[in-house]
């Protein structure tokens, strides 16, 4: 079977590694290539990197990072953040990423995600949602970082993602981000039900029992963590052997 | 030198790197000479069968290439593997390189996704030279939507995903093929990479 997977994710501006929390407060930390290695050899599965100013500034510095980490670090690389084109995709698949992230302009321009699992393959299509609760069993879908309310229902959203071929969904939580309070496991149950493609949890991770808490209780095949691992609280070789003693499969280094 | 047959389909870049990274010489190619002159051969693909044998054919290389891989190490990697066989059915019937008998067919795992897309754990089937250091408990990492129907003697390694999927072949002689990604495969993926190197004499 599949081994449930812990990737890690490095919040990245200007090709620094920069964590903020609930999307505020950034603060500087380091090299994105170093940090990915010392990733790789705690057993991270995947790694992430979100360029946080991609929208503003040029992508070439993150392209720079992907193709130096790729030299060196050979597990899978996705990048999101600021995808807005083809051509975006195009670029950073070249660059040495497997996958791109596709958030904001995913709602904004739906034909973004067929046109590019039409090209590239939906396996390297990754749409990236931020949402929140307004109601019990109810979410809606944030861009912009978390600041625009779409007012678009997330049951919604995702099937229409499926649809439109995306190999996988990276779902955060607005409401758990930040809280360290362990994923939102309501949000999670309610999207892995809706859809068959692989939902990665992300948002709210604080304690080791948060992980091998979410792939017990839904169905994602995946967790996401940034700050947990960045600050050291815990290292993703910790996570996996925890997960790996409760008898959850888990690809051990 | 490893030559990397560059015919357009699919990431070679991440192939060459982990290469490098080894330090085993390669070179990225689509230059008949050089495919002869090579001590080893790799075949990379992503992407679709047809597209990918039809590129392979109009870059002049579908014979060279078969050829070449009875001469000497040959390793087709994830299509690059399924290139290996009789044919594929994958939106068409589309023949294949026939270097290792069998056939590609559609994923059909109901209740399981597809791709079968992720890390999971090799066992293992008949000897592989490439495989003998990897040991119980490895994982490696996997995208795909079809897989190769083969006989028993020609599967070096599987995974369980509803039933066997098929994750190395081998040929008893030159030709290896991985389902898989070994260079995407962190160090169990390096360590077999590596194996294959030492495989030129």
């Amino acid at each position: 079977m599949l081994a449930k997977r812990i990737i890690p994710c490095l919040d990245v501006r200007d090709g620094k590694v920069v964590k903020g929390v609930k999307f505020k407060g950034v603060r500087d930390v380091g090299d994105p290539v170093e940090l990915a290695e010392v990733y790789n050899q705690q057993g991270a599965d995947e790694i992430v990197f979100y360029d946080i100013t991609a929208s503003y500034e040029k992508r070439s510095v993150m392209l720079d990072v992907v193709r130096e980490t790729a030299k060196r670090v050979f597990v899978p690389l996705t990048v999101g953040g600021g995808i807005k084109t083809v051509d975006d995709i195009r670029d950073t698949l070249r660059a040495g990423a497997d996958k791109v992230s596709v958030n904001s302009q995913a709602v904004k321009n739906t034909q973004l995600i067929r046109d590019g699992a039409d090209i590239f393959g939906s396996q390297c299509i990754c749409v990236g949602i931020d949402a929140k609760k307004i109601a019990d069993n109810k979410w809606t879908v944030y861009i912009n970082g978390g600041r625009v309310d779409m007012k678009l229902d997330l049951i919604e959203w995702v099937k229409k993602i499926e649809e439109l071929g995306a190999g996988e969904i990276c779902l955060n939580s607005i409401d758990a981000d930040g809280t360290k309070e362990g994923f939102d496991l309501p949000m999670l149950k309610a999207v892995c039900n809706a859809v068959n493609i692989p939902v990665i949890a992300s948002g709210g991770a604080g304690k080791i029992k948060d992980f091998s808490e979410v792939f017990e209780e839904t169905g994602a095949t995946a967790a996401l963590a940034a700050s947990l691992f960045h600050f050291g609280e815990l290292t993703v070789s910790e996570v996996k052997e925890h997960c790996r003693e409760r008898g959850i499969d888990i690809r051990m280094k | 030198m490893i030559a990397i047959v560059d015919y357009g389909a699919g990431n070679i870049f991440s192939v060459k790197n982990a290469l490098d990274y080894l330090e085993l010489d390669s070179i990225l190619t689509s230059d008949k000479k050089e495919i002869e002159n090579a001590d080893a051969i790799i075949l990379p693909g992503v992407g679709a069968f047809p597209a990918a044998m039809n590129k392979l054919a109009e870059s002049g290389l579908t014979e060279i290439v078969r050829t070449e891989a009875k001469k000497k190490p040959f390793l087709g990697i994830c299509l690059g593997m399924q290139m290996l066989f009789d044919k594929s059915y994958e939106f068409e019937k589309c023949n294949g390189l026939g270097l290792v008998p069998g056939s590609v067919e559609k994923m059909e795992k109901p209740g399981f996704i597809i791709p079968h897309m992720g890390w999971n754990k090799l066992e293992y089937g008949t000897d592989c030279p490439i495989l003998h250091n990897i040991g119980d408990d490895s994982y490696v990492y996997f995208v795909h939507s079809y897989a190769a129907v083969t006989d028993e003697k020609y599967l070096a390694a599987w995974v369980e995903y509803d039933g066997r999927v098929p994750a190395m072949v081998y040929d008893g002689s030159t030709v290896y093929g991985a389902q898989f990604h070994p260079e995407k495969s962190g160090d169990t993926g390096l360590k077999i990479l590596r194996n294959f190197g030492g495989l030129i004499k």
